[in-house]
């Protein structure tokens, strides 16, 4: 599987709201779909989504069945000081897509 | 046969009916110079923006494509396809045998070695002594260099790795051979793209010659150019060879499809990339 996509500005200035987008690969089933025996395929896909900004929270997402596979996912935020993003992906087998990000505020 | 009898409910009243219609007359002249104007301004961006996209009379399957679509494969972080290029570039350096060879240990730096390699698979190969395409070139390398045991077809690796050495392409002009060796093969590709098959006795020709650009349900009908593959079809949620899509097309008419990598879909591989001569390179392209 390929490691999770993220881009953040590198540079920003003080109070600037910057985009960041992530991409990651999963497959996402629903639950409601079947294999070619008629057996229902178990859900499995990413339930929770987090983004913290030097450890403080700072996007949070609760996901659903109906999310595409290899979800794509952008949002906004301030920047406030230089550091370190981290974003968690978890998905129903509990385990956790990480990656890390560093920005520079001006 | 008798005709259908008008039903109550569908007749309006005939003076309703001219209010109406003045109210609607007025609204149409507004719209037409609307549209107009605006039909004018796209018309003169589409053609800016879609022509290295066009060639001749051949489309490819990207102005086929809803805008929102067309953004999403220009964007090389959004693209999902990008997905599979980089566990190709992770594949292109892992040496994956007792050979302690990697594909990079022969042909080192993909970005030179591999550009232009995609415009011209499939090709004739006189060791094989028929056509072999890009995916088939790959496992022969991991036998025959690599001592590595081949990846099955359309498995995620051996997609990761032809979607990478695609991606070296992107934006040159497909440009296969058709001449000498390759011309019987070519031929029966041909064939195979004339013959009408399945339950629906529909063959490739039908709809993507005669009927690409008109609605087939609710989609549009392209022109089945293959110089987009691998492509991430939102259809399947993941990336698919030109082999699955013609799997896919074969059981769409009710037809019995081939395995992948069979010999009648290299030769149908070769035909469909001449067809789109010329067209670039989009691997991995992003189609409905």
């Amino acid at each position: 599987m390929a490691e999770p996509r993220v881009r953040v500005p590198s540079t920003a200035k003080q109070g600037e709201i910057i985009e960041i987008k992530t991409l990651l690969s999963h497959p996402m089933e629903t639950g409601h779909s079947r294999d070619v025996y008629g057996k229902l395929i178990p859900r499995y896909i990413i339930h929770t989504f987090t983004c913290t900004y030097n450890g403080e929270e700072v996007f949070r997402a609760d996901w659903h069945p109906a999310i595409a596979a290899n979800p794509y996912l952008a949002f906004y935020t301030v920047a406030t000081e230089s550091g370190r993003l981290r974003f968690e992906w978890i998905d129903d087998k509990d385990t956790v897509y990480a990656t890390e990000a560093e920005i520079t505020v001006v | 046969m008798q005709p259908r009898p008008r039903l109550p409910w569908c007749e309006s009243r005939p003076d309703r009916r001219w209010a109406s219609a003045r109210v609607s007359a007025r609204v149409l002249v507004s719209l037409v110079v609307i549209l107009g104007a605006a039909c004018t301004g796209a018309g003169l961006l589409l053609a800016g923006e879609l022509s290295p996209y066009t060639v001749e009379d051949r489309r490819s399957g990207y102005t086929y494509l809803s805008e929102d679509n067309q953004r999403l494969q220009d964007d090389d972080f959004a693209n999902p396809g990008l997905l599979w290029v980089e566990q190709g570039r992770a594949l292109w350096h892992q040496a994956d045998s007792t050979t302690g060879m990697s594909c990079a240990s022969c042909h080192g730096d993909a970005t030179a070695s591999m550009r232009g390699v995609r415009t011209r698979y499939p090709h004739f190969d006189s060791q094989r002594g028929k056509l072999i395409n890009l995916e088939q070139q790959i496992n022969r390398c991991r036998e025959q260099r690599m001592q590595a045991l081949p990846y099955p077809y359309e498995s995620e690796t051996l997609l990761a790795l032809t979607t990478f050495v695609g991606w070296q392409s992107r934006g040159l002009p497909m440009h296969v051979s058709i001449d000498g060796p390759a011309q019987p093969f070519f031929e029966a590709g041909r064939a195979f793209y004339m013959q009408r098959r399945g339950q629906l006795d529909l063959a490739c020709t039908h709809c993507h010659d005669q009927y690409a650009g008109q609605r087939l349900r609710g989609d549009v009908i392209s022109q089945g150019q293959s110089n987009g593959f691998p492509i991430y079809r939102h259809t399947w949620q993941t990336l698919g060879s030109t082999h699955r899509m013609f799997a896919w097309c074969n059981t769409s008419v009710r037809a019995a499809p081939s395995p992948l990598g069979a010999d009648e879909y290299v030769n149908l591989e070769l035909f469909v990339a001449w067809r789109g001569r010329g067209l670039p390179v989009e691997t991995p392209a992003v189609r409905r």
